[in-house]
């Protein structure tokens, strides 16, 4: 190992960890957000309402992230009409803009699709009971229905948010610099693959572990209740 | 005057149900089943299983749909009205909403809403329906959850009580909406024997109170002693009706002496 291109190269990377540290933020958060409609939409028995989100859901999680990106920036981004309205619009042009769209559609359909089997498994009682005090449809979703759901999907969507973060590493496929981008510019100046990929690799390793350990403190917060009996008593006698 | 609107509100029963039926597919549950609450009536509904009874009560608050019949809470008639399938369903389901307010529920399998407290659940539908603020809501709910006793485990999340402490904070969720009649779907019968008696007490409690109570239920202690009317169900239609002296002492179908000499093995 020769960890005088590591450290020579050290900006590189930062520069590096900071894209990664944009796209995966903004799209998770973005995924998030539209994820909820998604997933309602998703147990809508309208067809109308239904086969649009099932549809969406179907295409993302259907195809590797690779191709969508793909298709996004090289397919979409080249259309004669599209490039007139990057004249309009400046911010819809390039690499960037279309990384974070994929990466944003991804998450959503992956997303949804846990909520949707968390929502599902609301147990039918709580509803019942929440209409019979008076709540309407949608007080019943915004109050009961989403808040225990979200709750209940913390596990499988904190392993959602690690894939994100390390699918991100195809941004480097379209001409961005995230941390991958900037171990493969390492590699090809010095052609040293393992240091160039290793430090690329601690880095994802750090944010990874920083990810599990923040989503334990938030399940640790909002999952009280599916805590064994034991450790709340514990809690409350503290 | 303030005596003479008193007298006129004791007239209007609390609530009233009038010729109630109920299919599912081919199968009829209820085959007309009416049934008068004055305010303080405290009514328990008997029957074998697949008697109708709970079927009933949740045809009350409209959490099934009955097929014809009509519901009267406090002088306010639910508006139901026939679709374009012929599908007999409630008019205005604003009004179901405001109905089921004065109509709280307590359930066989308690139903909280287990990511809340104890506090929680019991302050969330009056903040959030009635639109109390939150120290009201509190307030009010300090009250219920000593009437219940279980002011202690108000912050427990329902995983960690009992059965009976479960149900007791169901009541206690209950009772904050202050609510015209009570409806028990047989409260007692997810618990273990031992926690019976705490739930049957609280229950006894809100009967002396002169709370309107309707109660399915199995217990034949609490029918007799507590109840000011006892209707047997049996095959969806009602085979006996009464004080619970006549009817448990002088029960005039022979089903229900069947029903009886079962219950009192």
């Amino acid at each position: 190992m020769d960890f005088s291109v590591i450290i020579n190269e050290l900006p590189l990377y930062f520069e590096g960890l900071l894209l990664t540290a944009q796209l995966v933020p903004f799209s998770l958060i973005l995924g998030f957000l539209a994820a909820i409609p998604v997933a309602i939409m998703r147990l809508s028995r309208n067809p109308l309402v239904n086969y649009p989100a099932f549809a969406f859901t179907y295409f993302f999680r259907g195809t590797p992230l690779l191709v969508q990106l793909f298709l996004l920036y090289a397919g979409v981004g080249q259309l004669d009409g599209y490039s007139a309205l990057t004249k309009e619009f400046d911010f819809l042009k390039g690499a960037y803009f279309f990384a974070l769209l994929a990466f944003f559609f991804n998450t959503t359909a992956y997303t949804a699709e846990i909520f949707r089997g968390a929502m599902a498994e609301t147990p039918f009682g709580e509803i019942e009971a929440a209409k019979a005090c008076g709540m309407s449809k949608w007080m019943i979703l915004r109050r009961i229905t989403i808040p225990s759901a979200l709750r209940r999907a913390l596990p499988a969507y904190s392993n959602e948010v690690i894939f994100m973060l390390h699918g991100s590493a195809l941004a480097s496929t379209i001409t961005l610099v995230d941390l991958t981008g900037a171990a493969r510019i390492v590699q090809s100046r010095y052609y040293a693959p393992f240091e160039a990929f290793i430090t690329a690799g601690v880095f994802y390793f750090v944010l990874t572990f920083l990810l599990v350990w923040a989503f334990r403190l938030i399940e640790k917060h909002f999952n009280k209740h599916l805590n064994r009996r034991e450790e709340t008593v514990i809690e409350v006698v503290t | 005057m303030a005596s003479v609107a008193t007298a006129t509100a004791v007239q209007i029963p609390a609530l009233v149900c009038e010729d109630i039926h109920k299919s599912f597919g081919s199968i009829e549950v209820l085959k007309g089943v009416s049934l008068t609450a004055h305010e303080g009536d405290v009514i328990s509904m008997l029957g074998s299983s697949g008697s109708g009874k709970s079927t009933f009560l949740r045809c009350i608050n409209l959490l099934e749909t009955p097929n014809s019949g009509q519901v009267t809470v406090s002088g306010e008639l639910i508006k139901m009205s026939t679709n374009k399938k012929g599908e007999y369903i409630p008019t205005d389901p604003k009004q179901i909403e405001q109905i089921r307010t004065k109509l709280a529920m307590v359930f066989q399998g308690f139903n909280l809403w287990s990511h809340m407290t104890t506090l929680e659940n019991i302050i969330e539908a009056p903040i959030h329906v009635l639109g109390l603020s939150k120290a009201e809501a509190t307030e009010r709910a300090k009250a219920v959850m000593d009437k219940v006793g279980i002011y202690e485990r108000r912050d427990y999340y329902p995983a960690h009580m009992s059965g009976g402490q479960q149900q007791r904070v169901a009541i206690a969720r209950a009772l904050a909406m202050e609510p015209k009649v009570m409806l028990f779907d047989e409260p007692t019968s997810a618990l273990d024997p031992e926690l019976v008696g705490e739930v049957l007490k609280v229950m006894r409690d809100l009967a002396d109170e002169g709370r309107t109570m309707i109660v399915v239920t199995h217990e034949m202690g609490f029918a007799r002693e507590v109840s000011s009317e006892t209707i047997f169900l049996h095959q969806g239609r009602i085979l006996e009706q009464g004080p619970p002296k006549e009817v448990f002492g002088n029960p005039k179908s022979e089903r229900f002496q069947q029903f009886l000499a079962g219950n009192l093995k």
